[in-house]
């Protein structure tokens, strides 16, 4: 990241402002759409890494991304202008809905509204996980991509699900992927390795209602010698 | 202890506590706010949860609501500052020396290490965000399409979200 160039703090500002202000049910679909499909200031792989630091790390995942996303470009006011944009509009909300307290929550037109609301909003949930999923449980391992190929402006990643579709609609650049996805190959692309524990971790939590400080902390260990040792 | 102090204690306490989300500690939160502190009784903080899940933005904002409640829109600030701040500052350190270590080797089995776990997660968030949400056949259907709709077209979320809301009003 550090060959590209630095965006100002009114891009970090009004970015982070965009993904936060249409944020509904969580704002990582949205950040990731932007930052990754739209803008192109990561790359999918990218994302995967910042997204997972700051997962590791105590606090809300997108606003740690926003703190570090921000700092990496311009130091500790770049932090501050990346989370203000993405906060200020929320918080504004959020806080004049808490003061009407909830009058109009308790109307049934406005409750199954929103319960539709939120059945589409964990849907961009889903689809997001897939797409971060997607490239880890592939066999482009991070430790085997030390050279990578040059990234075309605002292409479509070629890691996304979505480029599966017909390979009429496909820019040209996928067709390496489509390729490999069509030939017997494909099976041997998997990394068995992203795919166990990635299944480790969906399972501890979904199906063992393990917390997730727990999950990872357990976790943890068994990944790092797996991947110390492949 | 002034409500604003007592306030910024909690939520500086939490934020440091939150791994993986702040979802994570939610439960915590309901604890020391309803029965260690009682700020509330747990059905206002159902509905405060409530509220912050239908207003955009980050999950984080519970605690704004609950600040709010506690000590009006200045607690709302401290709290969402208290829950910020520690946890910012530590991931910015962190991410610099991330940068820094790139081509270390310990750093690139550390990530390998954490990216199927972190992929994990997020496809178990997803889960049981489905699970409380889809009660009917009918929102399970939302799901599915939005699913779809976000994986396989380029329709900005957006139209996927107020979709999903006229299809929840039609229904009823």
């Amino acid at each position: 990241m550090a060959d590209r160039e630095k965006l100002t703090h009114g891009a970090l500002f009004s970015g982070f402002f965009q993904a936060g202000i249409i944020g509904f049910g969580g704002v990582l679909p949205f950040a990731r759409r932007l930052m990754v499909e739209k803008w192109g200031w990561l790359t999918a792989e990218e994302f995967n890494d910042l997204f997972s630091l700051c997962q590791f790390m105590p606090g809300a995942n997108i606003v740690n991304m926003a703190f570090a996303f921000g700092a990496r470009h311009q130091g500790v006011s770049g932090a501050a202008a990346a989370v203000t944009g993405l906060l200020a509009a929320p918080m504004a909300i959020v806080l004049v809905l808490g003061a009407m307290c909830g009058r109009f929550g308790g109307i049934p037109v406005v409750q199954h509204g929103l319960a539709g609301l939120a059945a589409a909003a964990c849907g961009l949930v889903a689809a997001t996980a897939v797409k971060i999923a997607w490239p880890v449980v592939r066999k482009k391992d991070v430790l085997f991509l030390q050279k990578k190929a040059p990234r075309p402006g605002n292409q479509k990643n070629s890691y996304l699900p979505r480029d599966l579709a017909p390979a009429g609609e496909a820019p040209p650049v996928n067709k390496s992927f489509l390729l490999l996805f069509f030939k017997k190959e494909v099976l041997a692309s998997f990394s068995l390795r992203g795919m166990l524990v990635t299944c480790l971790a969906f399972g501890l939590v979904v199906i063992g209602h393990v917390s997730l400080p727990l999950t990872m902390l357990v976790l943890l260990p068994f990944s790092l010698v797996l991947a110390w040792r492949l | 202890m002034a409500p604003l102090v007592q306030i910024a204690l909690l939520f500086g306490k939490l934020s440091l506590l939150a791994v993986g989300g702040v979802n994570s500690t939610l439960p915590a939160i309901e604890r020391e706010v309803v029965d260690g502190r009682h700020w509330m009784t747990a059905r206002a903080f159902a509905q405060i949860f409530a509220i912050a899940q239908s207003a955009p933005g980050p999950n984080m904002l519970v605690v704004v609501l609950v600040g709010q409640k506690v000590a009006g829109v200045a607690g709302g600030v401290v709290a969402a500052l208290a829950m910020l701040l520690p946890a910012g500052v530590l991931v910015v350190v962190a991410s610099g020396l991330w940068e820094r270590f790139r081509a270390a080797r310990w750093r690139r089995v550390l990530q390998a290490a954490i990216l199927p776990i972190t992929a994990g997660l997020v496809l178990a968030a997803a889960a049981v965000l489905v699970e409380a949400a889809d009660t009917s056949f009918v929102l399970a259907a939302v799901t599915a399409a939005a699913t779809w709709a976000n994986l396989r077209t380029k329709w900005h979320p957006l139209w996927v979200l107020a979709g999903g809301t006229v299809v929840g009003l039609l229904v009823w």
